[in-house]
């Protein structure tokens, strides 16, 4: 984070669009995009130097209800266009929101690389277990054994463990939320930011509507038990055996971020068209 | 994307009487803010009974809102101390997100809204048996005689609204959110 401040401390409400969100009535999505507007404010930042970037599913349309830039792109895609967008404009503060589809199958790619590069990001991926967009279908992190009228009997497949693959990835910050306690929600996501290098942040956001159980979430969440660690043995240990409803810092790792800036562009991009020109 | 008006820095919180005060008001703003926006979500899913009822459960927090600065004589709201938190996950007053669904009847947010109002009135009633100062702890015991009053009369308003039939958010036809 290395944003210009406000100079006059603004709410919550100055960084909420005018757009209404459509998702679902219930959908753990709204407490997100509550707490991201609590976040942004409690850091004293400016819409103008923040930016959110998103692919597509339910949470991907986060951007568009902020007052920040925003960049609502390819399905999956999100990481790389926010890496760009990092690099080239190092002053800015970039959040990419994405869900368990989007960011776990589509985009399962770009999240091993982007926690690898450890470039000054911050990744909110809300997880609902399930494609709410299209109708519910099982996603990368849907049980084995969840039975819909789409996938009856489950698809017996192991899930996608997206902590654990972030830190053996290199993420620098790992972290866990629950869309119920939308101010702690506010808070990870302000320590996120924070942060520096790539900070990723889990959000378990209930679908109401094609996972109507997990609105029993809310009595399973619990604060973690231990501290954050610096160590990644240790808090491999800890992510592979919690019940995967820890809430909390689990990893605060010390990898410098990716340096980002530095010297001026040398080349026009006129001289790139020319190299390629026929 | 908005401008922002110049704006004067709110004037700190003085005093515990003060404190109080301002953490009442703010749990109105919350209630307030949570119904209206309950009741956007609804209008969006063209639930328009139970969007109006939300909107007159904000409406009526408002008044309370309202209340407040008129007594306190503040013209707006007093920035409260850096260590100010609620001690749940939200405002003692503010509904849950998670309790929503777009075939929810008004007997629905009417539990959610008594839920609402019990909460308050635990959270004023702790106060009024803390160890307070005096007055917060007799403001305080008023408020929780108010919000007792206000679960009285959310309770007979659920009497007079019909009880959903089992099955009441069974939808063949799910929604699906175009991109």
């Amino acid at each position: 984070m290395n944003a210009p401040l406000a100079a006059v401390p603004l709410t919550a409400k100055d960084f909420k669009s005018d757009y209404k969100p459509v998702w679902c009535p219930g959908c753990g999505d709204y407490s997100v995009l509550s707490a991201i507007t609590k976040a942004l404010a409690m850091l004293n930042l400016r819409p103008e130097n923040v930016a959110v970037v998103s692919g597509i599913g339910c949470s991907s349309r986060i951007p568009a209800y902020t007052t920040c830039y925003g960049f609502h792109g390819v399905h999956g895609r999100s990481l790389p266009a926010a890496t760009g967008l990092k690099v080239a404009r190092p002053d800015l503060t970039v959040l990419v929101a994405s869900g368990d589809g989007d960011g776990y199958s589509i985009g399962g790619n770009h999240f091993v690389h982007a926690c690898r590069r450890n470039v000054d990001l911050t990744y909110i991926v809300m997880d609902n277990h399930v494609y709410g967009m299209t109708k519910g279908q099982p996603s990368p992190t849907t049980e084995p054994d969840w039975s819909s009228k789409l996938a009856p009997g489950g698809t017996g497949l192991r899930e996608f463990h997206p902590l654990v693959i972030a830190l053996a990835s290199g993420a620098n910050f790992i972290a866990r939320a629950f869309s119920g306690d939308p101010n702690g929600t506010a808070n990870l996501i302000a320590e996120a930011i924070r942060h520096p290098g790539f900070s990723f942040l889990e959000v378990l956001s209930p679908c109401v509507t094609f996972r109507p159980e997990q609105r029993q979430w809310k009595d399973r969440a619990h604060p973690a038990p231990v501290a954050a660690t610096d160590d990644p043995v240790r808090a491999a240990r800890r992510i592979l055996t919690d019940d995967g409803f820890n809430i909390g810092v689990l990893f605060r790792g010390k990898r410098p971020a990716f340096k980002t800036g530095g010297a001026a562009p040398t080349h026009s991009p006129d001289d790139l068209a020319t190299a390629f020109s026929l | 994307m908005k401008k922002h008006p110049p704006r004067r820095k709110p004037q700190p919180v003085t005093g515990a009487y003060e404190e109080f005060m301002s953490r009442a008001y703010t749990m109105e703003l919350e209630a307030i803010e949570r119904y209206a926006q309950f009741a956007e979500q609804l209008d969006t899913h063209n639930n328009r009974e139970v969007a109006n009822l939300f909107r007159k459960l904000s409406q009526i927090e408002s008044l309370h809102a309202k209340r407040i600065l008129e007594e306190m004589k503040w013209p707006s709201m007093p920035a409260l101390g850096a260590a100010y938190a609620w001690e749940g996950p939200e405002g003692p007053e503010t509904a849950p997100f998670g309790e929503l669904h777009y075939l929810m009847q008004p007997y629905h947010a009417l539990e959610i809204a008594l839920q609402c109002e019990e909460q308050a009135q635990q959270y004023y009633e702790s106060i009024a048996a803390s160890k307070a100062p005096r007055r917060v702890r007799a403001v305080a015991a008023e408020m929780a005689e108010e919000e007792r009053e206000h679960v009285r009369l959310i309770r007979d308003w659920l009497k007079k609204v019909p009880k959903p039939a089992a099955g009441w958010d069974r939808d063949p036809d799910p929604p699906r959110m175009g991109d």
